[in-house]
């Protein structure tokens, strides 16, 4: 294996470069969070970044990920208590501050939830930290007892000393504990110990929205608050010539109408005020060349892209020669632009006075949103006031910080607090598109082997803007994820990526990220190439799998459970894929059913799911069932073009989502094991495609190389 | 100004009639458990009910509302059939990131009190108007048989 064998390896190796970035990750484990004090005073025992506990026992854990339905405030939440013995029933959950160092995400050295990475990148510090703590709180015990910690237990927030029976709460060693230094290497519970961790514990924040008292960003109200909305240059990167907005200022409601060199806002009493408004307005753009630009041309420029040779970043054998050798095998494939369409529409608070600032938002990187509000506001970091929501659903959306920049300068010009939200149709028009990828792949068997394999994918760079740093040598780590490290055993075999940006249209991550495209295409050419050799799709995975049990054994399961090999009626047919993606291994056996119009309905979805220790086991069921309606309407609907610069899609009845009655039945069989945990937020996504591609084929002998999938090519006779 | 009936009481609203329930709501009165989505009755996240039925409140301007009872996620619990759906939801553990379940569980009230034993097809037809980003269907639809089994 080469130097770019894995997007961790690449990541830490890349980023302990990056001078302004922290690697190495260690949870400080003192003094580190303010404290107001230590001594026997001490209002509170706050031994590192995420625990808190004062007088009276409350122990307030302080979560570094953001929760946005992955379950992960629990999930946190779960390993702190389990580690520091902490009465679940009374833990209080609090978001971090932000704080690019204290609340780091180890993987990618800045605060971000993202990359389905949450439970592995914190599964050791944060254990680390609690088990400090809890060793801190024993020794304090045991000093007040004058006997041995050995001879002490924890449980249920209190400090238990079983031979003499007396017991201490927590709360009531805070002062000393604070002058314990912490344990050189604190001792980490054993598994079969654990209380908590593998259990399914019920999620901490649902019962709060169940009944609307849950707040997102975009239901704060602070008071005096006023209501604003927006339209930016329906072009990507145009310019705002001239307004009137004489009509605009007749709306009732409507208290200003504010320009800026790329949007206009309106604010009013309300948000339909504010709406009414911008519908008002009479808006010349200058569309800064870009109104050129459309699905058909970055198609072509994809495709021309993925010609050229690109930056190698995976080589094993000499994948020439192999090709050059048995049965010649290629393909080309196309993945759309997706828009991300969380169903809480973008939206930020803010006030902002001459010396001070607060900010009402949900964001995936809120360290990156506090500089954003530092160079936008000039005032200096302590000045500024964060409050970190529930988010709406992220997805990916919510790691850039467009839409907290535009609220802070619609903010600067309003006196008082100031809600900003998008229309739906201003979030549909003005994400950061999934990249278009073309990738091709060519390879060559041999009685019945794949003897070479080259993978080319071409596209933007969704790092290479996010993380500069971590863009190195021309290879964008993500773009290539899960193309490198195959499960399989080839031989000879070369990962190429070729860096290609489509003029004017933004892109971003998008859940499932690289591997999306990757899984999808490398899935389905496994599949084609099980058929070149007239093998059975499942026997011809398995057969290349001996290398990596854990996804063998996966592959099994998931067959047997999905009714591998068992007859169907015809245009009934199944699909399997597998997949290492976020480091859990998946395999998912697919059933879909294709009318004679060529409409597909999933009939069944049955998924393995090896994600290493289950810290929540329920959690990584639902985390699979939803990522994979969320990845089977991309497959099936996701498109978003473009035509003369703007993006056609406007809102839901054009850009569709899989409702209620196209949803499949979904099974998910976990595996336990001890295992190190694995990412599973986006796995179900990204499990999606490929089974269900493959399952079409299998129904209609038709091959999907291009998304979303077109009933047209399925159809037995023509639609009228 | 305009008068309103919402979850029981009577409440002044001073906002034009054209303005559609859901900003009144939200913007005006700070209830702000019903949720904007798409603003043209396509997903379903600002569902409240009208006299005991299911409507997307971003369409319906309050000056259409006139005497009728408007009920909110906020008093849901006050009917049998929004209890039977708020614990079937926690029970199953429906929710993920949570802003579009205000309006499936006003839906799943709706369906049930007027359908105590919904068949799939009955849970099609009043749920496939509320769009889950997230993609809790499956565990929607058990959680509805679920709490019509509770009778």
């Amino acid at each position: 294996m080469t130097e770019a064998t894995s997007r961790r390896t690449f990541l830490q190796v890349t980023l302990a470069s990056g001078a302004a970035l922290l690697v190495g990750f260690h949870v400080p484990l003192a003094g580190a969070a303010p404290s107001k004090g230590g001594g026997a005073g001490a209002a509170r025992f706050a031994p590192n970044g995420f625990i808190r506990i004062d007088r009276e026992g409350a122990v307030t854990l302080i979560m570094p990920q953001v929760e946005m339905g992955q379950g992960v405030y629990t999930s946190i939440a779960m390993i702190l208590a389990e580690e520091l013995d902490a009465a679940w029933d009374r833990v209080r959950l609090e978001a971090a501050p932000p704080d690019q160092a204290l609340y780091a995400n180890p993987i990618f050295g800045i605060q971000v939830t993202g990359n389905s990475n949450s439970i592995r990148a914190f599964w050791t510090p944060l254990r680390e930290a609690a088990a400090s703590a809890r060793a801190m709180l024993v020794q304090a015990a045991a000093q007040r007892w004058q006997v041995s910690p050995a001879t002490c237990v924890t449980q249920q927030s209190e400090v238990r000393h079983p031979p003499s029976g007396r017991t201490l709460a927590y709360g009531a060693l805070i002062a000393e504990a604070t002058r314990m230094a912490p344990p050189k290497d604190p001792q980490l519970k054993s598994p079969q110990d654990f209380r908590l961790i593998g259990k399914p514990i019920k999620r901490l924040d649902t019962p709060e929205k169940v009944n609307g008292k849950a707040q997102f960003s975009i239901d704060v109200v602070p008071p005096g608050v006023k209501f604003a909305t927006l339209a930016a240059c329906p072009v990507f990167g145009g310019r705002l010539v001239k307004v009137g907005d004489q009509a605009a200022r007749q709306v009732p409601g409507v208290r200003d109408v504010l320009s800026f060199d790329d949007f206009v806002a309106v604010v009013a009493d309300t948000t339909w005020a504010a709406k009414q408004g911008i519908a008002a307005l009479d808006i010349t753009w200058d569309d800064a060349g870009n109104g050129v630009v459309d699905t058909a041309t970055v198609s072509k420029q994809l495709r021309a892209a993925s010609l050229r040779t690109g930056v190698t970043a995976q080589a094993v054998g000499d994948v020439d020669k192999a090709l050059g050798t048995g049965e010649r095998f290629d393909a080309t494939y196309e993945v759309p632009l997706l828009a991300h369409a969380a169903m809480e529409p973008l939206s930020c608070t803010a006030h902002v006075t001459t010396d001070s600032c607060e900010i009402w938002v949900g964001s995936q990187v809120l360290g990156v949103a506090q500089e954003a509000a530092v160079k936008t506001t000039g005032l200096p970091a302590q000045k500024i006031l964060f409050h970190n929501l529930y988010i709406g659903g992220g997805f990916g959306r919510r790691l850039d910080v467009d839409y907290v920049i535009k609220a802070l300068r619609i903010a600067q010009r309003v006196s008082g607090p100031v809600k900003v939200t998008w229309t739906r149709e201003e979030d549909m028009q003005h994400d950061v598109y999934r990249p278009t990828y073309v990738s091709r792949v060519a390879a060559s068997l041999v009685d019945h082997r794949i003897v070479g394999w080259n993978y080319r994918v071409a596209g933007s760079s969704v790092i290479a803007r996010f993380l500069p740093v971590a863009f190195k040598n021309g290879v964008d780590v993500d773009a290539v994820d899960c193309a490198v490290d195959l499960p399989y055993d080839i031989p000879n075999l070369r990962v190429e990526y070729v860096r290609e940006e489509p003029l004017s249209v933004p892109t971003g991550f998008w859940r499932g990220v690289g591997p999306n495209n990757n899984v999808f295409v490398v899935e389905s050419c496994i599949d084609e190439l099980a058929a070149r050799t007239g093998r059975d799709p499942y026997e011809f995975r398995h057969a290349l799998l001996a290398g990596t049990p854990r996804l063998q054994a996966a592959l099994e399961l998931a067959a047997e459970k999905g009714d591998w090999g068992k007859s169907l009626p015809p245009r009934v047919g199944r699909g399997i894929a597998v997949q290492t993606a976020f480091k859990s291994y998946i395999a998912t056996v697919t059933e879909v059913e294709v009318d004679e119009y060529g409409l597909v309905r999933v009939r069944r979805v049955v998924c393995a799911v090896d994600a290493g220790t289950a810290v929540n086991p329920d959690t990584i069921v639902a985390q699979i069932q939803g990522g994979m309606i969320f990845g089977l309407t991309a497959a099936l609907y996701g498109r978003v073009t473009v035509q003369n610069g703007r993006v056609q899609q406007s809102n839901f009845n054009d850009y569709r989502i899989m409702r209620m009655n196209e949803a499949p039945q979904i099974e998910v069989h976990v595996i336990r094991n001890g295992e190190a945990p694995g990412g599973i937020g986006e796995a179900g996504t990204t499990a999606a495609a490929p089974a269900l591609s493959n399952a079409v084929f299998a129904a209609t002998g038709v091959r999907v190389r291009t998304l979303p999938i077109d009933p047209k090519l399925l159809a037995k006779r023509p639609t009228a | 100004m305009l008068e309103l009936t919402i979850n029981g009481e009577k409440r002044s609203v001073d906002a034009s009639p054209d303005t559609p329930l859901l900003w009144a709501l939200r913007d005006v009165l700070g209830l702000t458990g019903t949720k904007f989505g798409c603003g043209i009755a396509q997903c379903g996240a600002c569902t409240v009910h009208v006299d005991g039925k299911a409507v997307r409140s971003c369409v319906l301007p309050i000056g259409a509302v006139g005497e009728r009872a408007v009920t909110t996620i906020e008093a849901i619990d006050g009917t049998s059939a929004g209890r039977k759906i708020q614990k079937a939801w926690l029970d199953l553990e429906v929710i993920q990131c949570g802003y579009c379940q205000s309006g499936q569980i006003m839906s799943a009230t709706a369906l049930l009190a007027a359908t105590p034993s919904p068949s799939d097809a009955d849970i099609d037809a009043a749920m496939s108007g509320n769009i889950c980003r997230c993609g809790t269907y499956v565990r929607i639809r058990e959680a509805i048989k679920q709490a019509a089994k509770a009778g």
